[in-house]
């Protein structure tokens, strides 16, 4: 008789347990999506920044055409797979690097107020971009922590959703604008 | 952006948490934002009308120390209901593993949510016993702040997570108003010391040791000791020859203390340890003091190693006295290091500081998203009851 009493007080406990692990697994999963969403929203501000700034006439020639032919293949490149994408993006802040390398001449583009401008808020958005992508992949690092525990896996509490990836891309803000 | 903070320590009681609170908020207000602070309140009749009573709190021994704080059923309700009428876009709470409103806020919010630690040294029992409740907590944080690179190491090792370094504020403004403080004479050399005067880690003794090789050099010198403690074992003790020297001014108010910092010549922060920040030497730097500092690495690093506030070496009241002496007796040599620390204190000025918060909050939600409760995860959730609207 006892037996089947601490039985079944086991496994009403670990029916409890898996029910709040699956309520957590989904918080989770509901975190990465809107980090996710937050993040896109950030690099699609930080590809129009990018554009205006290099319709704006405040930079050379040259350096317009490579910045523009890079935020336009980020723009577009939103349906492509998340790793395609991503190389898109880095290919942008490569771009924007090349461009801004240089505080001197970063110092010059500010001296217009329609150069400073932009480049405020070019500044602004890449700093939303590094904390969004931070903070997305700390929720993917959080999920992958409670869906690798044993008994998540044994009973497939994750379902059929996929494995979650982190967010890779080169983020850092070109010199010439962080030391402006 | 309407924005709801939370302090789970009692409004009423001075404190890091609670100024670092009241500061962001008013900083916020200033920049155009709409703020709501929750916070345990004693005394309702003196709240400035952006701070919403969250119940009276009591004291209870955590992490070492005695905090005033509340929680309950009756506490988690007055949490939900202001979340539900805030209608907030983001909901930003303080010390999140302090066992009072903050935990609450986080079990009974969902949506955007931002957490700043302050504390470095969180028990690890407390930590350990609390994982599971902390891990179910911290998973709803989207982003979370630390103030100093210690307490963000405290949050990595034992929480998991990571964090964004952003430190402490001050009010540059407000410690570079005018005002002088009475009590304190402009016709000798002044030095101020602040902090508790019974307590051994913030330094008194040092400055006193020291005192007679500074008397030697500089006779006229004038010492003021403002901050609370037992003043009757340290006038007993003090040499007779120091008594006319030294002035105790007891504790001060905010205001006065800007006021005395103002008033003195040099500032001296004999701390001899657990310092992880060090804000009353930006404090004092806001205030256009010359400031000599023990050689902390929190110090070393606020006073850009020396380049804007002078260092002696940590207990040594010889090394303290030279260097104080050097400064007394040098205007100009204060005036470099005063200049310096005018364009260092600007990084450390809200109206800087508040721009990075505001880049946090811009991260962590959706375009339009808002806090709403929740209680999902809880008991009560699973067996359908929802809350009364």
């Amino acid at each position: 008789m006892w037996l089947v009493i601490v039985i079944a007080v086991l496994l009403i406990g670990l029916g409890f347990y898996l029910s709040m692990t699956a309520g957590r697994i989904d918080r989770l999963h509901q975190r990465i999506e809107t980090s996710s969403l937050s993040l896109d929203a950030h690099l699609l501000r930080r590809s129009s920044i990018a554009i205006e700034l290099a319709t704006s006439g405040v930079l050379d020639p040259a350096s317009s055409l490579l910045i523009a032919d890079a935020a336009h293949l980020a723009r577009t490149s939103a349906d492509l797979d998340p790793v395609l994408k991503a190389q898109a993006e880095s290919d942008l802040t490569a771009a924007l690097d090349a461009a801004l390398a240089d505080p001197e001449e970063t110092l010059e583009i500010a001296e217009t107020q329609l150069g400073s401008d932009l480049l405020d808020e070019l500044d602004a958005a890449f700093r939303r971009v590094q904390l969004s992508r931070r903070f997305r992949n700390d929720a993917v690092r959080a999920c992958r922590q409670v869906r690798g525990q044993f008994l998540v896996r044994l009973f497939r509490l994750a379902g059929h959703t996929t494995w979650p990836q982190t967010w890779e891309m080169d983020d850092t803000p070109p010199q010439g604008l962080a030391e402006r | 952006m309407k924005i709801g903070l939370v302090c789970p320590y009692t409004w009423d009681t001075p404190g890091g948490v609670r100024s670092h609170v009241a500061d962001l908020a008013l900083t916020l207000q200033e920049h155009g934002h709409t703020v709501s602070v929750l916070a345990p309140v004693d005394d309702p009749s003196l709240l400035p009308p952006w701070v919403v009573d969250g119940g009276r709190a009591v004291a209870v021994p955590y992490n070492g120390a005695v905090a005033r704080m509340n929680f309950g059923i009756k506490a988690a309700n007055s949490v939900r209901r202001w979340v539900r009428d805030g209608d907030f876009d983001v909901l930003h709470i303080h010390e999140p593993l302090a066992p009072g409103l903050s935990l609450l806020a986080c079990w009974v919010a969902r949506g955007p949510i931002v957490a700043t630690w302050h504390s470095a040294h969180v028990r690890s029992r407390i930590l350990s016993a609390g994982y599971y409740i902390a891990q179910t907590a911290m998973e709803k944080v989207r982003g979370s702040i630390a103030v100093s690179e210690d307490a963000r190491r405290t949050l990595v090792a034992h929480v998991g997570g990571d964090a964004v370094l952003i430190p402490n504020g001050v009010r540059v403004d407000a410690f570079a108003a005018d005002g002088r403080l009475p009590e304190i004479t402009s016709a000798h050399p002044t030095i101020l010391f602040l902090g508790r005067i019974d307590e051994p880690r913030k330094g008194l003794d040092v400055l006193l040791d020291a005192l007679p090789a500074i008397i030697a050099r500089v006779p006229d010198v004038r010492v003021y000791v403002a901050g609370p403690g037992d003043l009757g074992d340290q006038h007993e003790n003090l040499d007779p020859a120091l008594a006319e020297v030294v002035t105790f001014l007891g504790r001060v108010s905010d205001e006065d203390k800007a006021r005395a910092l103002r008033s003195v010549d040099l500032y001296v922060a004999p701390h001899t340890g657990g310092e992880s920040f060090g804000i009353v030497l930006i404090e004092a730097m806001a205030a256009e003091t010359a400031v000599l500092a023990s050689d902390l690495p929190a110090f070393r690093w606020v006073l850009e190693e020396g380049k804007s506030g002078a260092l002696f070496v940590n207990e040594d009241a010889a090394d303290l006295a030279a260097q104080a002496v050097r400064l007394l007796t040098d205007r100009s040599a204060r005036e470099q290091l005063t200049s310096a620390a005018r364009i260092r204190v600007r990084e450390f000025d809200w109206n800087t500081v508040v721009e990075d918060v505001i880049a946090v909050y811009d991260s962590v939600g959706m375009p339009g998203e808002k806090v709403t409760t929740d209680l999902r995860g809880q008991i009560v959730g699973r067996l359908g009851i929802r809350p009364v609207s």
